[in-house]
C-alpha cells in the first residue's frame, strides 16, 4: 500500500517550511554582506524567470525562446514608471522623451504589476500568429521576436533612449519584493499546474494531437500559458531592471544571452519540474558568481593564471551541453519536490533496506 | 535607375550570402531535422581562422581562405561527433536544446581564445587595390568587391550541386534526407554522411564568412548570430530541406532587405527586423516556403 501524508499534514509542513524561509530571509537581511545579498536576491530573480518559461517550455510544450523579449518589455515599461521626471528628462540625451511617458510616476507595486501585463499584451499579440506554428518553427519565430523587440528598444530612442539605455533606476528589488514576487509566482503556477487546465496543458505536450481529439481547444490553451509565462516574465524583468538599476538592450544584458541563461536553469533543474526550476536557477545563480573568480587573475600550483576574460561562459556552455548529452533529464526531471514524494522517497529506501 | 541598379547589385550581393549560409542549414536540416544554431557561430570561427592565418602565418589571402575552409570542416565534423552524435535518438528538443549549447560555447570559446574586442578583416589583404576598385554599370558606381562575391558564391553553388547530385556521397545525403534507417540498412555508412555533410556545411559557412567579411570588416565573437539566424529565415523561406531553395530564400531576404532600407531610409535601424517578420509571414502563409514539400502531421 502506498503511504501518503495527509493533506492537513502536508499543509502543516508547508505553512512551517514558510515561516522557517521567512525567519532565514530576514536572518539573511541583517547579517549577509551586501554583495551575498544581491545574489540572494538575483536567485529569487532568475527564480521568476525560470518558472515562467518553465510553464511555457516545459509544461506546455511550447518551445519558446523569446523570453528576454517579454522580461526587456517588463523591464523598460517598470523603469519607465518608477523614474522621476527629472531622471528622465536628465538621462534622455540624443532624443527628449515623448511627452506622454514623461512625467507618469508610479510606486514599485504598480510599475511592476503593469510590466507584467504589458508583456502580456505583447505575448497575446505574438501568440495569436505565432502558436499556429509548431516545433523549430516556433523556436525560431519566437526568438526572432525576441529580437525585433531588443531592435525596437535599440531604435525607439524617444522611448527607450535607445543604445544608452535607462540609469538612475532605483533599487527598490529588496528581499521582500524578490521573494514575495517568486511566492506569488510559484503558487500561481503549481495552482494552474495542478487544475483541469494544467492537466489539459500537459496533455498538448505530450501528444497535441491526440489532445486535440480528446476536446481540448490546443490553440487557446497554449495562448493562454503563454500570456501567463509572459505576464511573470515581464514581472521577472522589472524585478531585474530595478536589480541592475541600470538597463540597455545589448545582447548579453536583455538579449538571446539572457533567454539562454534561463533555459540553462530549466534544463538543468529538469523540464516540465516548477521546483527543479528553483534548484535550476539558484544552481545557476550562485555557479556564474562563483566562476567569476575564473576570471580574476589566480595562482595554481605555483603557476600564476592572468584573468581570462569569458571563462565563465565557456564553463556554464561546456556544462550545459554535457547535461544534455549524459543528463538528459536534469535534476528533478518531471517530478516536484512535494512532501508527498519526499515521505515516499525515505519511506521507499527504508522499506528496501528491510527487504535484503 | 542608377539608384535601383546598384541597390539590386547590393541585395544580390548580400542575398548570395545569405544563401551559402542559408544552404549549411538546409542540408543539416533535411537530414537530420536538427535546426544547427551553431552554424553561425561556425561561420565567425571560420573568419577568425582567416584572420589569424593571414596575419600570424603571413599567408596569402587566397592560402588563409583554404585554411579558414579546412578549419571550419573540420570543426563542423568535430561538433556532430562531440555534440550531436550522441542524441540521434533523443528526442528532437533536446538536439535542438544542445545546438544552442554549442552555439553559446563557441561564442564564448571566442571570446576566450580571440578577445571581445572587434578586429578588422582588412588587415588580412596586404594589397588592397583589388578592395576598392570601383566599376562603373550603367552610371552606377559598384564595387570590384561585389562581382567577385557573385562570381564565387555562383561558382560554390555549381561545384556543390554537383556533389548532390552528381556523386555517390551526394546521392548517399540524399538517401538519408528520405528515410534513415531504411538507407543505415542498404549499407551506408549513415554516421560518416552526416559527418560529411556537417563538414560540407560548415565549409561553405566559411566560405561566406570569409566574403562577409570582405563587405563587413568587423570581426567579432557575435558576429555569426544575426547572419545566422537570417540565413535560417532564408532556408525557411525557401522550403527547407531543399538546396535551390535556400539559394532562392536567401537572394530574395537579401533583396528585400536592400530594397526596403533603400527606400524607406526612416526605417534603416530596424533593418534586422524586417527578416523577422518575412519570416512569420511566411510560415503563415505558406509555412513549407517557397520551394518546399508539404509535410503533414503524422499521427
Amino acid at each position: 500500500m502506498e503511504k501518503r501524508l495527509s493533506k492537513r499534514a502536508s499543509l502543516t509542513l508547508t505553512i512551517i517550511f514558510i515561516l522557517f524561509m521567512v525567519i532565514l530571509l530576514y536572518l539573511a537581511n541583517e547579517y549577509m554582506d551586501s554583495y551575498k545579498l544581491r545574489v540572494v536576491r538575483l536567485i529569487a530573480i532568475y527564480g521568476i524567470m525560470a518558472v515562467s518559461l518553465n510553464l511555457i517550455n516545459g509544461i506546455t510544450g511550447i518551445f519558446s525562446l523569446g523570453h528576454a523579449g517579454f522580461i526587456l518589455i517588463g523591464a523598460y515599461t517598470a523603469s519607465l514608471l518608477t523614474l522621476s521626471p527629472e531622471q528622465k528628462s536628465m538621462s534622455f540625451i540624443i532624443e527628449p522623451i515623448v511627452p506622454w511617458l514623461a512625467n507618469v510616476h508610479t510606486d514599485f507595486l504598480t510599475a511592476t504589476i503593469t510590466g507584467g501585463v504589458v508583456a502580456a499584451i505583447f505575448a497575446f499579440l505574438i501568440g495569436w500568429p505565432v502558436l499556429r506554428l509548431s516545433g523549430d518553427y516556433l523556436a525560431i519565430a519566437s526568438l526572432g521576436f525576441a529580437e525585433v523587440i531588443r531592435i525596437v528598444a535599440l531604435n525607439a530612442i524617444s522611448i527607450t533612449n535607445g543604445p544608452l539605455g535607462l540609469k538612475g533606476i532605483p533599487e527598490y528589488s529588496n528581499i521582500w519584493w524578490c521573494y514575495g514576487w517568486l511566492f506569488v509566482t510559484v503558487l500561481f503556477v503549481a495552482s494552474l499546474v495542478n487544475s483541469s487546465y494544467g492537466r489539459a496543458l500537459k496533455a498538448i505536450r505530450e501528444d497535441r494531437i491526440a489532445a486535440e481529439m480528446m476536446g481540448i481547444n490546443v490553440f487557446k490553451h497554449q495562448l493562454l500559458s503563454f500570456v501567463i509565462g509572459a505576464f511573470f516574465a515581464g514581472v521577472s524583468g522589472s524585478l531585474y531592471a530595478h536589480w541592475l538599476t541600470t538597463i540597455d538592450p545589448r545582447i548579453t544584458t536583455l538579449g538571446p544571452m539572457l533567454t539562454f541563461y534561463v533555459l540553462i536553469m530549466i534544463v538543468l533543474g529538469g523540464l516540465g519540474s516548477i521546483s527543479g526550476s528553483l534548484i535550476g536557477a539558484a544552481l545557476f545563480a550562485i555557479l556564474f558568481e562563483w566562476l567569476r573568480d575564473l576570471e580574476e587573475p589566480f595562482t595554481f600550483f605555483g603557476i600564476h593564471v592572468p584573468g581570462i576574460k569569458g571563462m565563465r561562459i565557456l564553463v556554464i556552455s561546456a556544462i550545459f551541453i554535457l547535461v544534455m548529452i549524459f543528463w538528459q533529464r536534469g535534476i528533478m526531471g518531471r517530478e516536484e519536490l512535494t512532501w508527498n514524494n519526499l515521505y515516499k522517497w525515505i519511506f521507499a529506501r527504508r522499506k528496501g533496506g528491510d527487504k535484503e | 535607375m542608377v539608384f535601383f541598379l546598384q541597390n539590386l547589385f547590393n541585395g544580390i550581393m548580400l542575398g548570395g550570402l545569405y544563401a551559402l549560409i542559408a544552404i549549411g542549414y538546409t542540408m543539416v536540416y533535411g537530414i537530420l531535422r536538427l535546426i544547427n544554431f551553431a552554424h553561425g557561430d561556425v561561420m565567425m570561427m571560420g573568419v577568425y581562422f582567416a584572420f589569424y592565418a593571414a596575419t600570424l602565418l603571413s599567408l596569402s589571402p587566397f592560402f588563409s581562405a583554404i585554411v579558414a575552409i579546412l578549419g571550419a570542416a573540420l570543426l563542423g565534423f568535430l561538433i556532430d561527433r562531440i555534440a550531436y552524435k550522441p542524441l540521434r535518438n533523443a528526442p528532437r528538443i533536446s538536439a535542438l536544446i544542445t545546438a544552442i549549447g554549442v552555439s553559446f560555447f563557441l561564442e564564448s570559446l571566442a571570446v576566450v581564445i580571440f578577445g571581445a574586442i572587434p578586429k578588422s578583416f582588412l588587415n588580412v589583404f596586404r594589397d588592397r587595390t583589388i578592395l576598392n576598385k570601383v566599376l562603373i554599370v550603367a552610371g552606377a558606381r559598384i564595387p570590384l568587391l561585389t562581382f567577385l562575391v557573385i562570381f564565387i558564391t555562383a561558382a560554390i553553388l555549381v561545384i556543390l550541386f554537383f556533389i548532390v547530385y552528381k556523386t555517390k556521397i551526394g546521392m548517399a545525403m540524399r538517401a538519408i534526407s528520405m528515410d534513415i534507417p531504411t538507407t543505415a540498412l542498404m549499407g551506408v555508412n549513415v554516421d560518416a554522411v552526416i559527418g560529411f555533410t556537417f563538414a560540407l556545411g560548415s565549409a561553405l559557412a566559411a566560405a561566406s564568412g570569409i566574403m562577409w567579411a570582405m563587405r563587413f570588416p568587423n570581426v567579432h565573437p557575435y558576429m555569426g548570430f544575426m547572419p545566422g539566424l537570417k540565413a535560417f529565415i532564408a532556408a525557411v523561406f525557401g522550403g527547407i530541406g531543399s538546396i535551390p531553395g535556400a539559394v532562392l530564400g536567401g537572394v530574395l531576404l537579401g533583396l528585400i532587405e536592400i530594397f526596403l532600407a533603400a527606400y524607406f531610409p526612416s526605417f534603416m535601424g530596424y533593418r534586422d527586423a524586417f527578416a523577422f517578420i518575412v519570416l512569420i509571414i511566411i510560415l503563415l502563409v505558406k509555412p513549407s516556403g517557397l520551394l518546399g514539400k508539404k509535410i503533414t502531421e503524422k499521427v
